[in-house]
């Protein structure tokens, strides 16, 4: 849910990503933080275990810039993404604006991605979204692992709707701001899209 | 189920923070803050004005719905009132209406019992000033009163990311 403020003149909006454990969701929020200027990020808040896990969310306000006069606000969260925080990852995708699915391209993980992406489904069904009819973005994570799954086998399983979609490696950055534009344009598309 | 997006005008604003400044005095409040349930600042007044308060959102937000999901558990429909207590500060949280989360700080200049009481009143009224924006929203949509946005372009996008 967009929140428009014409006192501040402010759009805030909200994006979730998604994905199985380990996947890197965290990390893209991470690089994002490192490599923007300190006048457009706010703090980034992980709610952690001492391992590091994801307890309940990561979070990073980020200023865009302006679009005809209105300050554009965007709010990152992460999931927690290991199976039995369901009743958590329900919570965060309260009031979503656009949706970024997280993959592991490791051939390992294509049972959990297929899982996670089920999950999301089902979870965006109970607050009433649409996955199809949402801002949505596919990131094929961790390409430069030497058991990556060829890219046509994750968007046959992964992206059959055929949303925009991003290689990456996270740990590196690479694909990271591409996914956060995609998915930042298909958001104030929509908004666009609403006020017209 | 889905909410609507939140618009709100300058009027609607104005009253938002008088409703608040207002308890800040009445209540002997450091700060009030009134956050959505999605996670978004909606307003904000009192001496603690330059703190984090889009961290304080979020987690607000967080709280409010990991302690929502608590109650459902247990069969209750929601803990719509929550304190918690410092050394120095205390943080008192409500809900107000179905969208909203009224937040005060406090410290010993003021006390539970004066807080719980204010709020009960200033809460009432953000939740019928709530529900009026949200009507008007409705109604603004149902006239056919386009938004600024309509006129973004492809380019103003873009122009975002360059």
């Amino acid at each position: 849910m967009s929140f428009i403020n014409y006192s501040s003149r402010e759009i805030n909006c909200k994006i979730v990503y998604y994905g199985p454990g380990l996947c890197g969701k965290t990390t893209n929020l991470q690089h994002i933080y490192q490599k923007t200027n300190p006048d457009v990020k706010g703090k980034m808040i992980s709610l952690a275990t001492e391992t590091e896990r994801t307890l309940f969310f990561d979070f990073l306000p980020l200023a865009l810039g302006e679009i005809r006069g209105f300050k554009t606000r965007f709010h990152l969260y992460t999931v927690p993404g290991q199976v039995f925080y369901d009743a958590s990852r329900k919570l965060i995708l309260k009031g979503v604006d656009g949706v970024v699915f997280v993959a592991d391209s490791q051939i390992e993980r294509m049972e959990a991605n297929i899982e996670s992406l089920d999950n999301l489904k089902v979870n965006l069904k109970e607050q009433g979204y649409d996955l199809r009819k949402i801002p949505y973005v596919v990131q094929y994570n961790k390409r430069d692992v030497p058991n990556a799954a060829p890219l046509a086998e994750l968007r046959r399983l992964l992206n059959p709707g055929g949303a925009p979609e991003f290689e990456a490696c996270a740990t590196t950055g690479q694909g990271v701001f591409e996914t956060l534009k995609a998915v930042a344009k298909g958001v104030l598309t929509d908004l666009k899209k609403m006020g017209s | 189920m889905i909410q609507s997006q939140l618009v709100m005008q300058q009027e609607d604003f104005d009253r938002v923070l008088g409703i608040i400044q207002r308890l800040v005095r009445d209540a002997n409040a450091k700060g009030v803050f009134v956050v959505d349930k999605a996670g978004q600042l909606i307003g904000e007044a009192g001496e603690l004005r330059g703190i984090d308060s889009t961290s304080l959102a979020s987690l607000t937000a967080g709280c409010i719905a990991a302690t929502g999901g608590l109650a459902k558990i247990l069969g209750e429909e929601e803990f719509p009132t929550h304190f918690h207590q410092g050394e120095r500060d205390n943080l008192h949280m409500t809900l107000v209406g179905d969208r909203m989360i009224l937040v005060i700080v406090f410290d010993e200049r003021s006390s539970l019992g004066l807080v719980r009481l204010r709020v009960k009143k200033a809460g009432g009224e953000l939740a019928k000033l709530f529900e009026d924006i949200r009507k008007k929203s409705e109604t603004h949509v149902a006239l056919g009163h386009s938004s600024p946005f309509a006129e973004i372009t492809d380019d103003d996008i873009d122009n975002l990311f360059s």
